[in-house]
């Protein structure tokens, strides 16, 4: 398990490419990214993630030790970045390798769901018209109720 | 002493991200009343506890938990990780 938080991007091709390596016993390997994205009706100059460090390490771990528990997974990496970014940027990817695809896909969508409202970030949309933090959604914390 | 930490809108609307707090109390809802009456800032930062989350030493948790060796409460709104 490698559980990063860091404000500089990273590449999620060399990300994917060393997480899928050295493992012969893995025959899926899953990758979502979360990308900063522009609405062309209220345009973002750019989106500032706050977080709570120390929690924030502790909640990741937490979230992917239960991914581990509950999927038979050979490995699991998440990483997150907080401070300013632009439209495009890349915020945050998780990648799981399992023997089967199904526990790869699952595990993934359960990272995701948890890491939405159980990772303490904070994101804030700065656009032309203004500066606003996103609101939690209720159907964010519906998806939990599915796993 | 507990170190009392607020995060996004929380720790705009009252101005700080951390302070040290020397309180008694024996609850999170009872440090969260008194700091509601030491300002107004405070007071409206904490006027609907239903848009706010508690970490008690990084864990979340509810506002009746216990502080009893608590060294660290954060004060946050919903969380928009991913």
């Amino acid at each position: 398990m490698r559980i990063v938080v860091q404000q500089i991007p990273f590449d999620l091709g060399a990300e994917a490419n060393a997480f899928a390596a050295g493992r012969t016993d893995m025959g899926a390997i899953v990758t979502f990214s979360g990308v900063v994205r522009d609405d062309p009706a209220h345009p973002l100059r750019q989106m500032v993630i706050e977080h709570y460090p120390g929690m924030t390490e502790k909640a990741l771990e937490k979230i992917a030790t239960e991914a581990q528990a509950r999927w038979s997974l050979g490995d699991v990496l998440v990483i997150h970045r907080f401070g300013p970014m632009q439209p495009g940027e890349m915020i945050m990817m998780v990648a799981t390798a399992a023997p089967h695809r199904r526990d790869a896909f699952e595990a993934a969508e359960y990272l995701m769901d948890y890491l939405k409202s159980r990772a303490p970030f904070w994101k804030k949309e700065q656009g032309v018209e203004g500066e606003n933090w996103v609101a939690a959604k209720d159907e964010d914390e519906d998806a939990l109720t599915r796993w | 002493m507990i170190d009392v930490l607020y995060f996004a809108w929380v720790r705009e609307r009252i101005g700080l991200a951390r302070e040290q707090v020397d309180t008694n109390a024996a609850t999170v809802a009872d440090l969260v009343a008194e700091l509601r009456a030491r300002e107004e800032r405070y007071d409206l930062a904490f006027s609907d506890l239903s848009a706010l989350r508690v970490a008690v030493d990084q864990d979340l948790t509810d506002f009746d938990a216990p502080l009893s060796g608590a060294r660290e409460v954060a004060f946050f709104p919903p969380m928009t990780g991913g």
